[in-house]
């Protein structure tokens, strides 16, 4: 046990004091309140300017379709016939130019825009969209029926979602934000597998293809290296997010704060403080801060720290025996088909079934399946899982683990002293009955 | 008592046997020479020794105990095929190994300091390895072997790699070591190093051991009583039993074989065709009794 602990420690110190885990783990964090920094700057900075408006020139037959002009066009109603608005449509004088002729209200048809460019859909989806408001309030108009009514009446309506507990609790919950829990750390949990199972295979490689494995290997049981190494490794990827989510979390603030933005959990704050007055959405807040409290934070973050380490060790045990079959990462390529495969399963599990509905049978099997549950079980926590399903998931997940360590450490333990063969499943196979 | 006692010792990988029913006795405080050409089965059975693989059949006995996992902190092991973790200090990669191998921090530190200074290599300590040369790195995998003060130190082809300076420093600090009681197992091809270093060799050649005692004894038994013999000749002609005779400045050579009589006969007789210059036995090398025997069990 003790040399296990040395191994970890190497593996640990000598990743944390590279100045590529330094440099990484104080840039990445900034990458996106770099990005949310100019998307904010450029949004705020840009003052939408005559140059930046785009005129359609308006030839309406019928004259009665008064459009508005939005940030990005401006419409014209020169007067103009026809060919002349055609004419200055091709020679740029006007960024299109839309023909409505006198139309039937009841099937209106030959309504046609001409420009230069070929048009974004979003365009021809927003002169629809107008054009279909407009006769239909005329339709409405020539029915009788006041369209001001029709505004008066409409009504905005939201259904709160509560949950109740077996105990007697009642949650309010909300189904995004359940669903943007499930995203997030499904994906984290599938992102930090792939990331450190793979710094796993190169350590192994490594070790291997330079022979320091045959010093190493009279001194400690092969098997006791490559926990060790897993393990050091899972610490350090641990370590790099935790500090990612402080730096994220300080950063964030400091750039929000400066555009004068806050962020949501000092609006939940200020929410919850009644004498600071929200601006009209003060309902809402209230909503959500009640939603975010209902979830079972302990359980949540239980559950993602169980999944998060017990997923890297059912893979890491994989990468490093895949590590131990070959010679150089380059050769690694044929065996990462069986990893990748129950890996791309459970993400695409995740969006396909998970989260569209985190109760049916196929959400289910992939949250019980020990190879698809760590990242699978995620999207469904946060709805509230069955006990029973949990304990049956979990249990399934440490058998899981311990057969991949089982199975892989066996294939380790030859593959390690093996060189310059060419190694395919059989070979593995026979690795695996050989010891 | 000895060092390392194996006992029919059997190894097959798939079809193919790696060691055939292999005893050995390595004796305490001595360099034992294990000798054979490349896939002969000395890789095998160091690394059965040190508990990397497993046998098939037989037993292994460990100054007389029977194997056991904490004996490998006994047993210093430098493989053949080496390495260093390329970005590690020197320092911190001798104090890892030397800690695996059961030693407290403390003790590793101070180890790890007298070794570096009894090389001279002292000003290494804080570079890492991808600085040094491979000469370099081969004196950091020697410290990293003898680092725990092993009572049996197994050596897989250790000169390799070396100039003939440090390869001299090496010899020199081995025998040192066996003189301070270490048990040295030796494992080579390279005949020459055996000669003047090992007191007990064994040959393995296609996972069968062939020859196997200690160096003096092994040359006896395979001396043909050839002489060879300088001398300053007069008129008579030469026997027909004399062979190679070679003509120098001032002399002759030439090699006689005893047939059955005793060295001092044969001088009398050879003082008749003039005055002796030298009279020695022709004694072969290891490299010659290795050379023969594996032509010997390839001709079977």
């Amino acid at each position: 046990m003790n040399k296990v602990l040395l191994v970890i420690r190497r593996e640990y110190l000598s990743r944390v004091k590279k100045r590529s885990f330094l440099l990484a783990t104080l840039i990445t964090p900034l990458i996106f309140p770099a990005i949310m920094g100019v998307f904010l700057w450029i949004s705020f900075s840009d003052d939408p300017g005559e140059a930046s408006l785009r005129i359609i020139e308006v030839v309406d037959e019928n004259n009665e379709f008064f459009l508005e002009s939005t940030d990005n066009f401006a419409f014209a109603y020169t007067g103009l016939d026809v060919d002349d608005a055609k004419e200055l449509a091709r020679h740029g004088a006007r960024y299109g130019f839309l023909h409505i002729p006198k139309i039937d209200l009841q099937n209106p048809k030959g309504i046609v825009y001409y420009s230069e460019e070929i048009p974004s859909l979003t365009l021809i989806g927003n002169l629809e969209a107008t054009l279909k408001r407009k006769i239909e309030e005329m339709r409405l108009y020539d029915s009788g029926i006041d369209p001001e009514v029709i505004s008066a009446l409409k009504t905005d309506v939201s259904v709160q979602s509560v949950t109740l507990g077996t105990s007697g609790t009642e949650a309010v919950s909300n189904a995004s934000v359940n669903y943007a829990i499930g995203f997030v750390t499904g994906i984290l949990i599938y992102t930090f597998i792939f990331v450190y199972g793979n710094q796993i295979m190169q350590g192994v490689i490594e070790e291997k293809s330079s022979r320091i494995i045959e010093i190493i290997i009279s001194s400690l049981k092969p098997f006791q290296l490559m926990m060790g190494k897993i393990i050091g490794i899972g610490a350090v990827g641990l370590t790099q997010f935790l500090i990612w989510i402080l730096l994220i979390t300080v950063v964030s603030s400091v750039v929000m704060g400066y555009f004068g933005l806050q962020m949501p959990q000092q609006q939940i704050l200020d929410a919850a403080n009644p004498e600071s007055h929200m601006l009209g959405s003060s309902m809402e807040m209230n909503q959500l801060l009640q939603i975010l409290m209902g979830i079972d934070y302990p359980e949540l973050v239980a559950s993602f720290v169980f999944y998060f380490l017990g997923g890297y060790l059912l893979y890491g045990a994989f990468f490093a025996a895949i590590g131990a079959a070959v010679d150089s990462p380059s050769d690694a390529q044929q065996f990462m088909f069986p990893v990748t495969i129950p890996l791309i399963i459970a993400y695409l599990g995740l969006f396909i079934f998970v989260l569209d509905d985190p109760n049916s049978n196929m959400s289910f099997w992939l949250s019980i399946v020990p190879f698809t549950s760590p990242i699978a079980m995620m999207g469904r926590i946060s709805y509230g899982v069955p006990f029973s399903e949990l304990a049956l998931s979990i249990g399934l997940l440490v058998l899981g683990f311990l057969f991949t360590t089982w199975l892989a450490g066996k294939i380790y333990r030859i593959g390690i002293l093996v060189h310059g063969t060419k190694v395919g499943y059989r070979t593995l196979w026979k690795w695996f009955r050989a010891s | 008592m000895n060092a390392l006692e194996i006992n029919s010792l059997c190894k097959t990988f798939g079809h193919h046997p790696a060691l055939t029913d292999i005893n050995l006795k390595v004796p305490r405080g001595a360099i034992f020479g294990l000798l054979g050409p490349n896939g002969a089965g000395k890789t095998t059975l160091l690394r059965i020794v040190n508990q990397i693989i497993e046998a098939d059949s037989g037993s292994v006995m460990f100054m007389g105990e029977a194997l056991r996992p904490d004996h490998i902190k006994k047993i210093g092991y430098l493989p053949e095929e080496r390495g260093l973790y390329k970005q590690m200090r020197v320092g911190d990669q001798l104090l890892y190994f030397a800690q695996l191998k059961g030693l407290s921090a403390s003790e590793a530190k101070a180890k790890v300091d007298y070794w570096l200074q009894r090389l001279q290599i002292s000003a290494w300590k804080e570079r890492k390895i991808t600085d040094l040369s491979k000469g370099m790195a081969q004196k950091i995998q020697f410290i990293a072997t003898v680092i725990h003060s092993p009572d049996l130190l197994i050596l897989d082809e250790p000169f390799s790699g070396f100039d003939p300076v440090n390869a001299e420093l090496i010899k020199n600090e081995i025998l040192a070591l066996r003189d301070l009681g270490t048990s040295v197992i030796l494992s080579t091809h390279r005949m020459e190093s055996v000669d003047l270093l090992c007191d007990h060799v064994a040959m393995i050649h296609k996972s069968h051991k062939v020859i196997d005692g200690p160096v003096y004894e092994i040359k006896r038994s395979e001396r043909s009583r050839h002489f060879q013999v300088k001398l300053i000749k007069n008129e008579n002609p030469v026997p027909p039993d004399w062979l190679d005779v070679k003509l120098h400045q001032d002399h002759i050579s030439f090699t006689v074989s005893l047939n059955g009589s005793l060295p001092n006969e044969m001088i009398r007789h050879l003082m008749n065709y003039g005055e002796i210059l030298g009279f020695e036995e022709r004694v072969p090398t290891i490299e010659e009794i290795f050379i023969k025997k594996v032509k010997e069990s390839t001709h079977e």
